[in-house]
């Protein structure tokens, strides 16, 4: 039995980000013959005498004539110890649209830094933004060791900066790797490299076959949106009333109690159905039909939750949004907030702060947010909703905002603040060797 | 307290079942793109299991090129009859003899089958058309999402796809406009495979080993049948082989096997250089970009 890890990418296509995710595949033989003709071809014909793995991973023809990756892009590949589902995302063009979408469902966060130029500001960005959407574990994978003619002084500096940033966001030090690489030679990529005999750490495929793959916490507190209630009303099944859903946040068992949200009505659970069978209980990540002992009205959108620790309920709380549209948001806006399977009217009350991505400072009472830029709200519902802090359960702390007029979804949003001291970003680094002390900061205090 | 852990198959199957039971309680009138072959079965599979003990709430629909597999479609109307589901067929035979379509020099149908498909969506007023792509089939694929928008003409527009974060799918559309939902998006073929052997699932006996006249065209075997057969320097010969694609039967071919059963399948599956489609879908060799063109114009 294999596992499974998804993890995303993120780097500028200057650090050879596509090169690593092509020299995954190459490696693992997760490219098969036809492919790799392909990408023989279309290098010759480009006038190059080795392929150029970035190919394989470019998809769109406006990718491959500007040579630059536009879009999220989702790659897969095995090793008899694990699968994994890659979210490999752009860099420079809508980074922080990309990588807070790749990051949204990653278990663990592969960063990518040239050896010759370290950590740099849009790195500390990066890793931000994987800190904020809550991915639990990061690499750092230092590309083009080569180029630094393999030293372990340079790697050794980046490593120990790298390690003191991802700390002040909250990082533990066992949840954060650097491994010296080249992408283009494949040195400690799969296998290890001869050129890097001071490096007695995992490569990068090592790494990601042994990480723990972070269960969602079993003693979270039991969260269940209802998407659909189930009742086939044929002869067999007169009466079959049955919630569907997936599990969203801890476990659930026959006999538990709960509280159907935002009602706030109690029963307890008679019965856990999937088509396979009936099952005793049921963890995060699986979708279950369930039965309760009480006739309750029950209905798409509403929440199932453990009785003794429910979420909150309410029609005002304060999130973290990332803003994904070119149509900026301004205090007053109406919007739609989908959380979990309920949407439902919002106004967004006031803008607290903006983290500026290009001046990387921050702004009190802001005009408005507009693309690629991350910011505190206050946010008001047409009614209550049960919310779980972001930081608390990824799932029943995430929402998006919607634009309730062409329907596009406007940003990504996290309840509570997940990031409230990137302040202490600030004070690690300013006393060490960092080389830009004025960039460390995405985020400033939060109000 | 420890719990069952969830292998790479059953969190496949739990997200698969996730997206079925989002539509259903999004959208008016979803549909299952059904074929009989291996992705649209595993399709109807997971969609029976999302809505048990409840029958599946939508209808399917299969867009007949006209160049079929005997084996597969009645293995497509024994499954219907079966589950007590109901078929609509959208033929583009009926097309090319009044006139609407006309036949490609290359007698290949794939590339035919946008219309009567967007005709479908609309006669139907279809607003969400599951599909069983994959990412992992090709490079435009993979940057496909698993709620795809598509405007009124079924185009997809790579520039205007929303960002999908979590497990949000985010289906609102215009009128007009519909939704392509890819519950299998992250499988790869293996898995495919794995789960069809974990579950049981039968398949169109095209699948297995079997003896069949085939011809070389291209570096493909393809056979004989309504839509032609060897040119005059090609000739019949029979071969033990099977299919790992079921499509168009003029441009989809047969790979040399002995794999008859799900085992030697998955064996060779493991074990093969190519992929599905490099191996035996004429129609994506046509050019670099080719499944991107035909993706933009609304086709799968």
């Amino acid at each position: 039995m294999s596992d499974l890890l998804r993890l995303a990418t993120a780097g500028s296509v200057d650090d050879g980000k596509s090169t690593l995710v092509g020299r995954l595949l190459y490696d693992t033989k997760s490219v098969l013959a036809d492919t790799l003709d392909a990408v023989h071809r279309a290098s010759a014909d480009r006038g190059l005498t080795t392929p150029d793995l970035s190919l394989l991973v470019d998809g769109l023809r406006s990718e491959r004539e500007q040579g630059i990756t536009i879009d999220v892009a989702y790659r897969y590949f095995a090793t008899p110890k694990r699968s994994f589902v890659l979210a490999d995302t752009p860099g420079h063009v809508q980074y922080t649209r990309n990588t807070v979408t790749g990051a949204s469902t990653a278990q663990l966060g592969v960063l990518l830094v040239d050896a010759r130029k370290g950590v740099i500001e849009q790195t500390r960005r990066h890793a931000a933004v994987l800190a904020l959407l809550g991915v639990p574990r990061l690499v750092l994978a230092v590309n083009k060791i080569d180029l630094v003619d393999y030293d372990e002084v340079t790697f050794s500096r980046i490593a120990k900066e790298f390690t003191a940033h991802a700390t002040a966001l909250g990082y533990p030090e066992d949840a954060v790797v650097e491994i010296p690489v080249s992408a283009l030679a494949g040195d400690n990529v799969v296998e290890h490299s001869e050129r890097t005999p001071w490096y007695d750490g995992p490569t990068l495929l090592e790494h990601l076959e042994t990480v723990p793959v972070d269960a969602d916490p079993h003693d979270a507190p039991f969260r269940f949106p209802v998407q659909y209630v189930i009742r086939p009303r044929t002869a067999e099944h007169p009466d079959y009333r049955g919630y569907a859903g997936q599990v969203a946040a801890g476990t659930v068992r026959v006999g538990d109690e709960v509280a159907v949200l935002p009602d706030g009505l109690r029963s307890t659970v008679t019965g856990i159905d999937t088509a396979d069978g009936p099952l005793e209980e049921a963890a995060s990540g699986q979708s279950v039909t369930l039965l309760l002992e009480h006739d309750l009205d029950i209905s798409r959108g509403d929440l199932i939750a453990a009785a003794a620790v429910p979420p909150k309920v309410t029609d005002e709380f304060d999130a973290t949004v990332c803003w994904l549209s070119e149509k900026a948001l301004t205090p007053g806006a109406r919007v739609l907030v989908k959380h979990g399977t309920r949407t439902v009217q919002a106004i967004v009350t006031e803008l607290r702060t903006r983290f500026d991505e290009q001046k990387l400072g921050s702004t009190d009472a802001p005009d408005s947010l507009t693309l690629n830029e991350i910011g505190q709200v206050a946010l008001r519902t047409a009614e209550p909703i049960p919310v779980d802090d972001y930081t608390k359960s990824r799932r029943t702390g995430a929402f998006l905002v919607i634009d309730a007029a062409d329907g596009s979804t406007l940003a990504a949003g996290l309840v509570g603040a997940p990031l409230p001291e990137l302040d202490g970003v600030e004070s690690c680094t300013d006393g060490g060797d960092a080389a830009e002390p004025d960039s460390h900061a995405l985020v400033s205090p939060g109000p | 307290m420890t719990t069952t852990a969830l292998d790479t198959l059953d969190r496949l199957e739990s997200e698969a079942i996730h997206i079925f039971r989002e539509v259903a309680g999004e959208f008016d009138r979803p549909v299952i793109l059904f074929s009989g072959g291996k992705d649209s079965t595993l399709l109807l599979h997971l969609a029976i299991k999302a809505f048990w003990p409840a029958p599946v709430p939508f209808p399917l629909l299969h867009v007949d090129t006209g160049h079929n597999f005997d084996e597969v479609i009645r293995f497509r109307d024994k499954v219907v009859a079966e589950n007590g589901l109901r078929l609509e067929v959208a033929k583009v035979q009926d097309y090319i003899d009044d006139g609407r379509l006309a036949e490609r020099p290359d007698g290949t149908r794939n590339p035919l089958q946008t219309v009567p498909l967007l005709d479908a969506i609309t006669n139907h007023k279809f607003d969400a058309v599951f599909g069983g792509g994959r990412r992992d089939e090709e490079r435009a694929r993979a940057k496909e999402r698993i709620f795809s928008l598509r405007n009124s003409f079924g185009q997809w527009e790579p520039r205007r796809q929303r960002p999908e974060l979590w497990n949000l799918y985010n289906g609102r559309h215009r009128p007009g406009e519909h939704v392509r939902v890819f519950p299998l998006s992250n499988w790869t073929e293996l898995d495919v495979w794995h789960y069809i052997a974990r579950e049981g699932i039968e398949l169109p006996s095209i699948y297995y080993a079997h003896q069949r006249e085939v011809y070389l065209r291209d570096g493909m075997w393809l056979a004989e049948g309504p839509w032609g057969g060897p040119r005059e320097n090609e000739s019949l010969v029979e071969k033990t082989v099977r299919y790992r694609t079921v499509g168009d039967g003029s441009c989809t071919g047969a790979v040399e096997s002995d794999a008859a059963d799900i085992e030697t399948v998955i064996a060779e599956v493991a074990a093969s250089r190519l992929t599905e489609r490099g191996a035996t879908r004429a129609d994506d060799r046509l050019s670099e970009a080719a499944m991107e063109d035909r993706k933009r114009e609304g086709y799968f």
